[in-house]
C-alpha cells in the first residue's frame, strides 16, 4: 500500500527505474554504500589540540536517509566536510561502496553562493563544472528554480535575496546535477515553517524517486522524524555517537504523523539522547 | 548625465576664467605663468604641425607596453605569492626593500643599461606600475572566501575551473583598485624615463619647452600628460562599472 503512494509521488521517476521503496521493512541486506569507522579529528590549537570528533563509526546503506542530530559544536559538520573530501580525519577511515567518492551534493552551513553570479548561474555551477552544454545547464536550472519556488528571481543577485531564498537556491544547486549522495547541513535553517515543510516533501520525493544516499545534518527532532530512515545523535564535543535510531515510521510522511504515538515515542527518545 | 558633470564643467570654467583674469592683471610675465588662451593657442599650433600627437604616441606606446608588463608580472607573481606562504616569505623582503628605493633614483641607471630608447622608458614603467597592482593581487586572492573553496571541491572542480570560476571574480575588486593606482602611476613611469634622457614623448616636449622658455609648451604637455592618466584612470573604471556590478550600491 505504502509503496502505491510512493511510487505515485514519485512524479519524476524515470519510467520503469527505482524500484519502489519498502521502507516500513528495512532489510538493507546489501552492501554499504559508505563506511566509517573510527573517525576522529583533532584541529590544532594552543592547548593540544581541539577535539572534534571521536571514534566515529557507522554504516550507510545505499538509498538511506541518515539525519545526524547533535548540540552545536558537536562535530556535525566536520564529519559532513570530512566525507564530501574536504578535510581528512586525524585519524579513523571511510570508504565508498565503490572505492571512488560518489558525485555529491553539497548544502552547506551558510548558503554558499558565489556574490557575482546570478541565481540561475550559481544554480547551474555544477554543471558547469562538468562541462556541460549551456543551454542544457540553463533548461536544467530553470526546472531546479521551478522545484524550489524561485521563478522570478532567475536573474536575481544573492545580495538581493532573503537568507531563506539563498538557501534554496543553494539546494537547488546541489541537486540539479543528480549527485547519487547528498551532504546536507541544516539546509531548511534560515526557513519559515511553512516552506520548510514543502522543502521536506519535496525533499523526500527527490530522494525517493532518483536512487540518492542522503546525510542530512539538523537542529529540529521533528525535521529528522518526518524525513530519515535513521537518525544519529551525537554527543557533546568530542562528537561520539550516542544513539542510532532506526526511524520505523510508514512513508510517505504527512503533516499529522507527528500527533501518532510512535512519532512522540521516537521524539521522546532523540530528546532524552540530546538532553 | 548633464547634472553629473555641471559641477564640474563649472568649477573648470570659473579656473580657466580666474587664471585668465590672474595672468592679466597680475603682471605675471607670460614665460613664468602663461595665459589659458596663449596655452590654447600654442596646443593648436603643435596639434597642427604634428608634434603634439608624435610625441603623445610615443608616450602613450611607452605608458600602454609598461602598464602591460608590469601588470603582467604583477599578477602571476602576485598570485604565486598568494599561493605560497613560504615563496611569500622568502621573496617579501626583497619586494619591499625593492619598493624602498625610488624608481626616479635607479632611472638613469636603467637608462644608461637600456639604452636610451623606448624600451628604458617601458621598463621604468613596469616598475613603478608592478607593486601596486602585485600588493591588490596578493590581498585579493587571499581574500577569496575558503567556502567558495569548498564549495569547488566538493564539485570535484580542476585547479583551472576554481581559478577561472572561484579566484577571478572573486579577487577582481582588489585586483582592479589596484590597477587604478597602477594606471596612473604608469604616465608618471614614462614621464620619469623620458625626464632623464629621451629624444621623443612628451616628457622631451616638455624639457624642451622649458630649455626654450616656450612655457605654453610645458603646460600643453603637462596637459597632456593629465588628459592620459585620466583617461586610463576612466578606462579602470569602466573595467569596474563591467565587471563589478554585483557589488554596486
Ligand atoms: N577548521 C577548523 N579549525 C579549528 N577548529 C575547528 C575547525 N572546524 C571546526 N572546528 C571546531 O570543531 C568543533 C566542531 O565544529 P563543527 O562545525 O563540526 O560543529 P557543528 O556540530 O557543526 O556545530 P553547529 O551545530 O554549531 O554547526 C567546534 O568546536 C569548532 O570550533
Ligand atoms: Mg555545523
Amino acid at each position: 500500500m505504502g509503496e502505491a503512494i510512493s511510487c505515485q509521488l514519485a512524479g519524476i521517476a524515470s519510467p520503469g527505474g527505482a524500484p519502489p521503496r519498502n521502507d516500513t521493512n528495512k532489510t538493507m541486506s546489501h552492501t554499504p554504500i559508505l563506511t566509517i569507522r573510527n573517525l576522529s579529528t583533532v584541529f590544532p590549537d594552543e592547548n593540544g589540540g581541539l577535539r572534534a570528533l571521536r571514534d566515529v563509526t557507522f554504516d550507510v546503506h545505499p538509498r538511506e536517509f541518515i539525519c545526524v542530530l547533535g548540540p552545536s559544536g558537536s562535530g556535525k559538520t566536520t564529519l559532513l566536510r570530512i566525507l564530501a573530501g574536504l578535510i581528512k580525519p586525524t585519524s579513523g577511515s571511510f570508504k565508498f561502496g565503490h572505492g571512488e567518492q560518489p558525485s555529491t551534493g553539497m548544502v552547506f552551513q551558510q548558503a554558499n553562493l558565489m556574490p557575482w553570479r546570478t541565481v540561475i548561474e550559481n544554480i547551474k555551477l555544477p554543471l558547469e563544472v562538468k562541462n556541460i552544454n549551456d543551454a542544457v545547464a540553463r533548461a536544467k536550472a530553470r526546472e531546479m528554480i521551478e522545484l524550489v519556488g524561485l521563478q522570478g528571481f532567475e536573474d536575481s543577485l544573492p545580495r538581493d535575496l532573503s537568507g531563506g531564498m539563498a538557501q534554496r537556491v543553494a539546494i537547488a544547486r546541489a541537486l540539479i546535477h543528480d549527485p547519487d549522495l547528498l551532504l546536507l547541513d541544516e539546509p531548511f535553517g534560515s526557513l519559515d515553517a511553512l516552506t520548510r515543510e514543502r522543502m521536506w516533501t519535496e525533499l523526500s520525493r527527490i530522494w525517493q524517486a532518483r536512487q540518492k544516499t542522503v546525510i542530512m545534518v539538523t537542529h529540529s527532532i521533528n525535521e529528522s522524524l518526518f524525513l530519515a530512515d535513521r537518525v544519529l545523535v551525537l554527543t557533546q564535543r568530542p562528537g561520539k555517537i550516542k544513539m542510532d535510531v532506526e526511524v520505523d515510521l510508514p512513508r510517505p510522511r504527512k503533516d499529522d504523523i507527528r500527533y501518532t504515538p510512535h512519532f512522540g515515542k521516537l521524539a521522546r527518545k532523540l530528546r532524552e539522547a540530546i538532553e | 548625465m548633464i547634472k553629473r558633470f555641471l559641477p564640474i564643467l563649472l568649477s573648470t570654467l570659473a579656473f580657466l576664467l580666474g587664471w585668465q583674469l590672474l595672468t592679466r592683471y597680475s603682471g605675471i610675465p607670460n614665460f613664468i605663468l602663461p595665459s589659458p588662451l596663449s596655452v590654447w593657442t600654442r596646443f593648436i599650433k603643435a596639434v597642427q604641425d604634428g608634434s603634439l600627437p608624435y610625441h603623445t604616441w610615443i608616450t602613450l606606446t611607452e605608458i600602454v607596453l609598461g602598464l602591460l608588463t608590469g601588470v603582467l608580472f604583477a599578477t602571476i607573481i602576485g598570485y604565486i605569492l598568494a599561493k605560497s606562504r613560504t615563496l611569500e616569505k622568502v621573496l617579501s623582503p626583497y619586494l619591499v626593500a625593492s619598493q624602498a628605493i625610488p624608481v626616479v633614483a635607479i632611472a638613469p641607471l636603467l637608462v644608461i643599461w637600456l639604452k636610451d630608447g623606448i624600451l628604458s622608458k617601458v621598463v621604468i614603467c613596469a616598475l613603478i606600475v608592478f607593486f601596486p597592482v602585485l600588493v591588490n593581487t596578493i590581498v585579493g586572492v587571499r581574500a577569496v572566501p575558503t567556502a567558495l573553496y569548498d564549495l569547488m571541491n566538493s564539485l570535484h572542480a580542476t585547479r583551472a575551473q576554481i581559478l577561472w570560476k572561484v579566484e577571478v571574480p572573486a579577487s577582481l575588486p582588489v585586483f582592479l583598485g589596484g590597477l587604478r593606482i597602477g594606471a596612473t602611476l604608469s604616465v608618471i613611469g614614462a614621464i620619469v624615463g623620458e625626464l632623464v634622457d629621451a629624444e621623443e614623448g612628451l616628457g622631451f616636449l616638455l624639457q624642451l619647452g622649458d630649455f626654450q622658455y616656450d612655457t605654453p609648451m610645458v603646460f600643453v604637455a603637462v596637459f597632456t600628460l593629465i588628459a592620459l592618466a585620466l583617461i586610463l584612470y576612466g578606462i579602470v573604471r569602466l573595467l569596474e562599472n563591467r565587471f563589478l556590478k554585483w557589488q554596486n550600491k
